[in-house]
């Protein structure tokens, strides 16, 4: 919302300056985003001393004068004003100077000569400034500055606009009067009628009705009351359709609207000063001298203002003049009746729609017009009949129109009997702060607010009529609070209990994954979880950004994978990327009930496993290996307290990660990539955390406490006593069949080994022509140990001939020849 | 001297030696030790070896041979010393130490987690916990219990996405406290850091997924002066001890009176010390303890939202919202942690 600081002071007359307004309303009433000096393109003008004036010798109207411009030469400036005074001030403009709105805008300042005299500058009129239309001559300045001072610095020249950041709540703000309540309330000063207005009108006899009413020959009637309920207007009879004056074209500009003519200004000076949208018909263009508000037909048409010919749904309001649309209720006019240069009579609209109403046809119209924003928010509904009495007197004297007969007023406006009834022992608790009575009915009071004694020491508050924000107490605390300012209250820090909530699961899980997995050389990502996928197993975003990706993420690595890709063009071979982020299935979507969501850990490698270093000429690359004890470490990180089992897969899942009860935990999989020659294999492990229910608490408007699920947890550890005896080792290298697993082979070591086996490692895999065909050799280290005492040489080799009986009685495998 | 007193001597010598030469690490030390052991001029073992002739002639032998014994033993040691020394040297010299470490991957942090993890710290010292809620929320979590009007125009700030099925993706984190408050007896002071979503362009300062961290304290008589105090001291850890905040009025449907608060701050990019909003903050609407089954009479309570993405592109000087989103590995690793 624009504001301007000419416009507030013409309502209300108070000592700041812009910048102290500015922070005043920021504190106190919404936030000023921003603040334009709307006469800045004056900076390069400065205030210049003529110091002598002659007669120009080849001209009998030029004169030759000599500037002192404060740079310490005098000038030469040749001068075409008559009415050039030696001695007096003026604003100048040197040489290089581009000049500024006005009838010389853009013009650069060069030294020329004028009829043979040097001319090194120019001395300025208001009209050549944008400062007015008088052009009689230069414009002497009656003040005391300094030659060279900037003319900006002198004196307060042009308006200060403010850009106010309004928020829904407050829509009596997005107008000059609005506003300037507040400030009148937070300054102390009074509110007034600008000057510009000539006072203010008579209230006048209205010819009301409930639907239907005339006056002057026209008739309005509203058939469509829910988005109508009322509907004032007036006839206004031998208007000239012409150019705003200057102080109407200022005003209009001043919020950043171009000036049209004096009859549209006159509407939009009444929106942006009073917050009461209007439009203006022109009278010959209504067939029957009729206004009908009813509600649209659909397939309907109208060509609205913006010359956009627009069909109907059916559900918007629209003003017809009984035989065809003449505006989109609230929301625009119509081409074929708006105000023409030749237009003599007027109607004009003073109207309270509907803000819902308007807001539906607001968009599916797709216009967006300062009057619909207006209505949408709820314009004041009692407003209506003073704001057509003061544009009434504006058209009368600016376009030099005279009302015919009395306003009509049909229907009436919402009545809103708002009380409230606010106990200043609460609004004192709620601040924290102790407020009188008092005070608190002056302040309230102060923007509108009517107050008398309740019981109990509370105050019964009625609710202005433009103010539809406020219906309950807390309400009326916040207007207390803010008209005293926030800032005044306490802010010292005070002792709080406890809570009882406690951590969710998931964020210390997820705390360790990070932790862990940055420790094991990965990056953290947080990408959009926006993929292209299938509705039989996506869940669809109904209005998504982008049509081709419409649905969200069934996996974490379905998106890492891109962003993997994504690296790839950038030629970025080297991608180790977790994410900890929520995916969704369609859970019960297909019975009518919500997306089932879960929490995952993901992670991608591919490149080299290590950075390059000079011990090492060719780094070797993540390969399945990685992937799967990275997939393991993740997994005993994120599924505390639960033993992990990885079973081979098939196809690009390389292994499915399983709880030692069977569940699924996750996966290690091959990573499909469109991947250049020079990149290398990716891998991915994707594990959940568990579900993260999106089911209701409690039925709307209940509580139901109850223990959250418990939680698996890792114990604590158990220590095991360091041994005190001598370990025993040694190797087995096993010629072991293409059929057989390793698995197989450890299992059938492990049975037959006996319970001192401390650890069983494969270290080794080779193949080779001096195998049989169809087998490899696999190599394990044995580590025996018994607790209490030494075992000797023929203890283990007992137990290495019994392991390799076993073998090849159980699986044919013996041991590798050397 | 007797021979009693030489021996002692001999031993003496023979212990502290051993034990010298085993500290000796250079070997220009090794050359003075052994001239302070066994120099002919001005060593101890020829000290000794001048006493020797005044010893009685029978003990000579006896005193010869021990004194000769150490010698042997001293000599065997120094050697053995010199050559370790000597090998150290020799290797030393062929590694050139100029050249680079063995460096493990480093990992990274996302920026928006940095920023998310130190807020968290703050208000986990004031006794937050944390509390997480779904994504894809109910129409009535996400609005209609926050006292959004059904149809209001305050909606159009929170251009939503839809699913299928009549849910949506969370507009805010504020549905965690109704989720919360239902849930939990005040007490409650929690803290929902979570993703989420606007109907919103993906450009350099828009993003349609982005964090928000939600803050909520319910408790009886707590009071605005309370929102004040606890959200200036979090400024004041978070900015800087002196960094000065104020209060401007705002608007949330689901708290009132609501507000923004700002903070003065230099963000290093040369504007210098300016004022900046960082979150939305008000006291808890009644409707919104209502909702959640509450007596809003008794109880009463602040809550505050604030985006960690935009703290953290401020704070790294980021020009484009996209880059927190686009998973660069050359971006991720300037926030490498190693």
């Amino acid at each position: 919302m624009l504001i301007s600081f000419d416009w507030l002071h013409a309502f209300v007359p108070h000592g700041e300056t812009p910048e102290s307004l500015r922070d005043l309303m920021s504190a106190h009433v919404a936030t000023v985003d921003g603040m334009e000096q709307l006469r800045a393109d004056l900076r390069p003008i400065i205030i210049a001393r003529v110091l002598s004036a002659v007669r120009h010798p080849d001209s009998d109207h030029l004169w030759v004068t000599k500037v002192d411009d404060g740079s310490g030469t005098q000038l030469d400036v040749v001068c075409g004003a008559q009415n050039v005074v030696e001695g007096a001030l003026y604003p100048f403009a040197r040489v290089g100077t581009i000049m500024p709105t006005g009838n010389k805008g853009g013009i650069l300042i060069e030294r020329r000569r004028i009829r043979g005299a040097l001319s090194n500058g120019m001395l300025c009129s208001a009209r050549e400034l944008g400062l007015g239309e008088d052009h009689d001559g230069i414009m002497a300045l009656d003040l005391d500055a300094q030659p060279g001072t900037p003319l900006l610095e002198a004196m307060q020249i042009g308006d200060v606009r403010y850009d106010v950041d309004v928020l829904p709540n407050r829509p009596d703000l997005l107008n000059h009067l609005g506003m300037a309540r507040e400030i009148a309330a937070i300054t102390g000063t009074s509110l007034r009628l600008p000057e510009e207005l000539g006072g203010e009108p008579e209230p006048t006899r209205l010819a009301a009705g409930a639907r239907e009413a005339s006056s002057a020959g026209v008739t309005v009637r509203i058939e469509d009351a829910a988005g109508c309920p009322r509907y004032m207007g007036v006839v206004i009879r031998g208007v000239g359709v012409g150019p705003s004056p200057a102080w109407l074209a200022r005003r209009v500009e001043s919020v950043g609207m171009r000036s049209i003519s004096n009859i549209v200004d006159i509407t939009n000076y009444m929106m942006h000063g009073f917050g009461q949208p209007m439009h203006a018909f022109d009278l010959a263009a209504l067939a029957n001298r009729q206004i009908v508000v009813r509600c649209a037909r659909r397939g309907e048409r109208m060509t609205t203002l913006d010359g956009v010919d627009r069909t109907f749904a059916g559900h918007e309001t629209i003003i017809t003049d009984g035989q065809r649309p003449i505006a989109i209720a609230g929301v625009m006019g119509g081409l074929d009746s708006e105000v023409k240069p030749d237009t003599q009579d007027i109607f004009l609209e003073v109207a309270y729609f509907d803000p819902g109403r308007t807001r539906a046809a607001r968009r599916s119209s797709g216009v967006i017009s300062d009057a619909s924003y207006r209505f949408e928010r709820g314009i004041d509904p009692e407003g209506s009949p003073r704001a057509l009495a003061i544009a009434a007197q504006l058209l009368c004297a600016v376009a030099g129109g005279r009302v015919d007969g009395v306003p009509i007023d049909v229907g009436a406006p919402p009545s809103r009997s708002a009380q409230v009834t606010l106990r200043p022992a609460r609004l004192s608790r709620l601040l924290g702060e102790a407020v009188e009575a008092g005070e608190i009915a002056r302040r309230l009071e102060s923007i509108g607010f009517a107050v008398s004694a309740g019981r109990n020491d509370a105050l019964v508050v009625s609710v202005p009529s433009w103010r539809h924000d406020v219906s309950r107490d807390v309400d009326l605390v916040e207007e207390v609070a803010r008209l005293r300012g926030y800032d005044a209250l306490s802010d010292e820090l005070k002792p709080f209990r406890p809570g009882t909530v406690p951590d969710h699961p998931f964020y210390e899980i997820a705390r360790r994954l990070r932790d862990s997995l940055v420790g094991r050389g990965l990056a953290e990502v947080r990408p959009l979880p926006f993929v292209r996928g299938e509705d039989a197993t996506h869940v669809r975003v109904q209005n998504p950004i982008a049509e081709n990706e419409p649905h969200l993420r069934t996996s974490v690595l379905e998106t890492l994978a891109h962003r993997a890709a994504h690296n790839l063009t950038r030629m970025q071979g080297d991608v180790r990327i977790f994410e900890i982020g929520s995916v969704f299935s369609r859970g019960d979507l297909g019975s009518g009930g919500r997306p089932r969501e879960e929490v995952r850990v993901g992670a991608l490698i591919m490149g080299a496993r290590r950075p390059p270093h000079f011990t090492e000429s060719k780094v070797p690359a993540f390969d399945a290996w990685d992937a799967r004890a990275l997939g393991e470490g993740v997994a005993r990180v994120a599924c505390p307290g639960t033993a992990i089992v990885s079973i081979p897969g098939h196809g690009d899942v390389l292994w499915r990660l399983v709880s030692d009860s069977g569940e699924s935990l996750g996966t290690i999989e091959r990573i499909a990539l469109d991947r250049p020659a020079w990149a290398s294999e990716a891998f991915g492990v994707e594990i959940s955390l568990g579900r993260i229910s999106n089911a209701p608490v409690a039925p709307p408007g209940s509580h139901a406490p109850h223990e959250p699920d418990p939680q698996p947890r890792a114990g604590h550890v158990r220590f095991t006593p360091l041994p005190t005896t001598p370990a025993a080792e040694f190797d087995l290298a096993l010629v072991v069949p293409d059929r057989l697993m390793a698995e197989q082979v450890e299992s059938a070591i492990r049975r037959s080994a006996g319970d001192l086996l401390e650890r069983l490692v494969l270290f080794d895999e080779y193949r080779g022509r001096e195998l049989p065909a169809g087998h490899r050799s696999i190599a394990w280290r044995l580590t025996f140990r018994d607790p209490v005492r030494t075992l000797r040489d023929k203890e283990i080799e007992g137990r290495r001939q019994k392991i390799l009986r076993t073998l090849e009685g159980e699986l044919g495998v013996r041991a590798r020849s050397v | 001297m007797t021979l009693t007193e030489f021996l002692d001597q001999v031993h003496l010598l023979r212990d502290h030696a051993a034990q010298h030469i085993d500290a000796v690490s250079t070997l220009e030390d090794w050359t003075t030790l052994r001239n302070r052991i066994v120099g002919r001029k001005s060593g101890r073992l020829s000290e000794l070896l001048a006493i020797l002739p005044t010893l009685p002639a029978d003990d000579r032998r006896t005193a010869g041979a021990a004194l000769n014994a150490v010698k042997l033993a001293i000599e065997e040691q120094l050697e053995q010393r010199r050559a370790l020394l000597a090998k150290a040297a020799a290797t030393a010299k062929s590694l050139d130490l100029t050249m680079p470490g063995r460096d493990p991957w480093c990992g990274a942090v996302h920026p928006v987690t940095l920023v998310i993890d130190e807020i968290v710290a703050i208000f986990r010292e004031i006794g937050f916990t944390i509390a997480l809620g779904p994504e894809a929320e109910s129409d009535w979590y996400n609005f209609g219990a926050l006292n959004f009007p059904p149809n209001h125009p305050a909606m159009d700030l929170h251009d939503t996405l839809y699913l299928e099925g009549g849910s949506l993706l969370r507009t805010h984190t504020s549905p965690v406290q109704v989720r919360t408050m239902q849930q939990y007896r005040p007490p409650i002071r929690v803290l929902a850091p979570g993703r989420v979503y606007r109907r919103d362009f993906f450009d350099a300062t828009h993003a349609p997924a982005f964090e928000q961290i939600e803050g909520l304290a319910i408790d009886e008589g707590i009071s605005f002066s309370d929102l004040k105090a606890t959200l200036s001291y979090f400024a004041r850890r978070f900015y800087g001890g002196a960094t000065r905040t104020r209060f401007g009025p705002s608007f949330f449907p689901f708290t009132e009176p609501s507000a923004q608060m700002d903070v003065e701050v230099d963000l290093g990019d040369g504007r210098g010390k300016r004022w900046i909003e960082i979150m939305g903050t008000g006291l808890v609407h009644p409707a919104v303890i209502e909702a959640a089954g509450l007596d809003s009479e008794r109880w009463s309570g602040w809550a505050f939202g604030m985006g960690p993405g935009r703290i953290a592109m401020s704070r790294y000087g980021l020009p484009d919202i996209r880059l927190l989103y686009d998973s660069d590995v050359r971006f991720l690793a300037q926030f490498a942690v190693c």
